[in-house]
């Protein structure tokens, strides 16, 4: 739509993007441009480096790629999102969907409200909630199971993690794919039931063709979210020895705790290159869907 | 055989939905027993009532004082948020204004891409250098500048949508641009400004990493941290206060969402949560 139907004028029209935009600039660009500066060199919190930093070039990247505490939260970081972003909240968000197609009513609004209560709550508050329930001494789930002094957060922390990152964030999941099966004829289901499909061959051969760029855009987003996400931090922060380190906290602790500012920003900056993949792949699925809508309307 | 195996699925998925209420219940059973407690453990039981907590809460030299600073830097970054991107929105919409599309494209990029827990030491460093560190107007620029391209995305799919009849119609009437932005524009898109206002203040309200890293003075702390450091400080939880205060500090967020999709329905937007 191009219309200036008030007649703003394009002098005006640029005067209202600007605030905007200069806010954009200085507190989200500038920072994710000065990171590429700031780890090229052994810029500290304190001490000598502090007054006078150095460009040391590549130097805090050799490091960090060959430092075995970067590698294994790396790597932690990786099942974290395996675990919990593609098989716990897409699986089980897609399972809560396709059980609950078609059903109205009360069932539905509990599940559903309870899903989603455990998206709505803050971060501070559902952590501790997570601490209370996985408590050594008394814990609701010791009590639960009768194993009393079972302590998960020492001795799984991030498998602890994992489930509790799969309890706080399906409610995405569990919408976007509650939309998507709406786009699923009840017939063609129908159909394959009475030619004897099974539950498996109709996912795999009705549902999987249509909700396949649902599915895509679910997994790049909650990816890149979980990838991000600094709320276990409350729960474990990191420990035990660092045995739940995922990539967020080592920034925090190498950088912000530990006053490595340059090297916590070379760490960053891989951060931020891994969301830019992300989002690219999510952008062009994006404009590859608009560019299939605008033909199949043509 | 198609009966039994009718039946067996219906058995099977109502199984699997009680296993679903369990799981997402069960962690939330105690937020709602404990707070009531005279005598609360880590386990849920079932409370003797008191409602001694709530006025332990008021004796907390922090815990009152939290809440009004979430309300400050939600509502303060709320507003900028909406003011800002319902502008830039508004003229995105109807003006073409010269590399709007990239721009556009850019602001969806940056929006996902740069979050806080990668732009954390450069956020850090230059709230320290501007000297924003422990002050409400440093976390409200920087969480607005991190929720406005999401904003400015959302508004202007939501205004693209509005026809432009009014507006022409009041402009051969002879309004002012502005008087047309006031008086037409605002009131038709209101819905969509509420929207991105109870989103911003739900995100600021909820959000930890931003506040915990800006904000060293207990006494200018939101809840968020404030509740962190009540449960990490000195070892011993103190449960009372923990339980009644996470209570305290949910209730309006819950309220916000229940107020949004009642009266507007929850509309499905991809990425509003960040």
């Amino acid at each position: 739509m191009n219309t200036d139907a008030a007649g703003l004028g394009r002098s005006r029209a640029v005067g209202f993007v600007l605030p905007a935009l200069v806010l954009i600039g200085v507190f989200l660009v500038f920072p994710a441009l000065w990171t590429i500066y700031l780890g090229l060199t052994d810029y500290r919190l304190t001490g000598l480096a502090a007054a006078d930093p150095q460009v040391v070039g590549a130097d805090n990247y050799t490091t960090a790629l060959g430092d075995e505490r970067f590698q294994s939260s790396l790597w932690l970081s990786v099942q974290y999102v395996l675990g919990s972003a593609i098989i716990g909240q897409a699986g089980l968000g897609f399972a809560i969907a396709w059980v609950m197609r078609g059903r109205r009513g009360p069932v539905r609004r509990v599940v559903e409200g309870l899903v989603l209560l455990s998206w709505i709550l803050p971060s501070s508050v559902v952590a501790f909630l997570w601490i209370a329930l996985l408590d050594r001494d008394g814990g609701t789930l010791n009590v639960l199971l009768n194993t009393p002094g079972a302590a998960w957060l020492l001795d799984h922390p991030m498998l602890s993690i994992i489930v509790f990152n799969t309890w706080r964030g399906t409610a995405f999941s569990m919408m976007l794919y509650a939309a998507a099966l709406e786009n699923v004829p009840p017939s063609h289901l129908e159909t394959a039931r009475l030619a004897g499909a099974s539950t498996f061959q109709q996912l795999r051969d009705v549902v999987l063709p249509r909700i396949k760029g649902h599915i895509l855009t679910n997994m790049l987003l909650i990816s890149l979210w979980t990838f991000n996400d600094f709320t276990p931090f409350l729960i474990t922060a990191g420990g035990p020895e660092g045995r739940s380190e995922i990539l967020p906290f080592y920034v925090y602790t190498t950088a912000l705790r530990g006053g490595q500012l340059g090297f916590g920003a070379a760490v960053s900056f891989l951060i931020l290159l891994i969301n830019l993949v992300f989002a690219l792949a999510y952008l062009r699925l994006l404009r590859n869907r608009d560019r299939d809508l605008r033909e199949a309307v043509a | 055989m198609n009966t039994v195996r009718h039946v067996l699925g219906r058995l099977a998925s109502a199984v699997f939905l009680a296993l679903v209420v369990g799981f997402f219940a069960l962690p939330m059973l105690w937020l709602a027993s404990a707070p009531f407690d005279a005598t609360p453990s880590i386990t849920v039981s079932i409370p003797e009532f008191t409602l001694a907590n709530f006025r332990a809460i008021l004796d907390n030299p922090y815990a009152l004082g939290s809440i009004g600073n979430s309300l400050i830097q939600a509502g303060g970054a709320a507003l900028i948020v909406v003011v800002l991107a319902a502008l830039a929105a508004y003229a995105l919409s109807r003006v073409r204004v010269p590399g709007r599309d990239a721009l556009l494209y850019v602001l969806l990029l940056l929006s996902s891409v740069v979050t806080g827990t990668a732009a954390m030491v450069p956020i850090f460093e230059l709230a320290t250098r501007l000297n924003l560190v422990d002050t409400h107007i440093g976390v409200i620029l920087v969480v607005s500048g991190g929720l406005l391209p999401a904003a400015i995305f959302i508004l202007k799919d939501f205004m693209d949508a509005t026809p432009t009849s009014y507006e022409e119609s009041a402009r051969v009437f002879g309004a002012s641009p502005l008087q047309i932005l006031r008086h037409i524009v605002v009131p038709v898109v209101r819905p969509g400004l509420a929207t991105i206002a109870v989103w911003a203040m739900a995100s600021v309200w909820g959000g930890f990493l931003m506040q915990y890293i800006l904000l060293r003075d207990p006494a200018k702390s939101p809840s968020a941290v404030i509740l962190y450091t009540l449960y990490t400080e000195g070892g011993q939880p103190n449960l009372d206060l923990i339980s009644t205060f996470s209570l305290l500090y949910s209730l309006p967020v819950v309220l916000m969402y229940l107020f949004v999709s009642g009266r507007y329905g929850f509309r499905f937007h991809g990425g509003i949560k960040q």
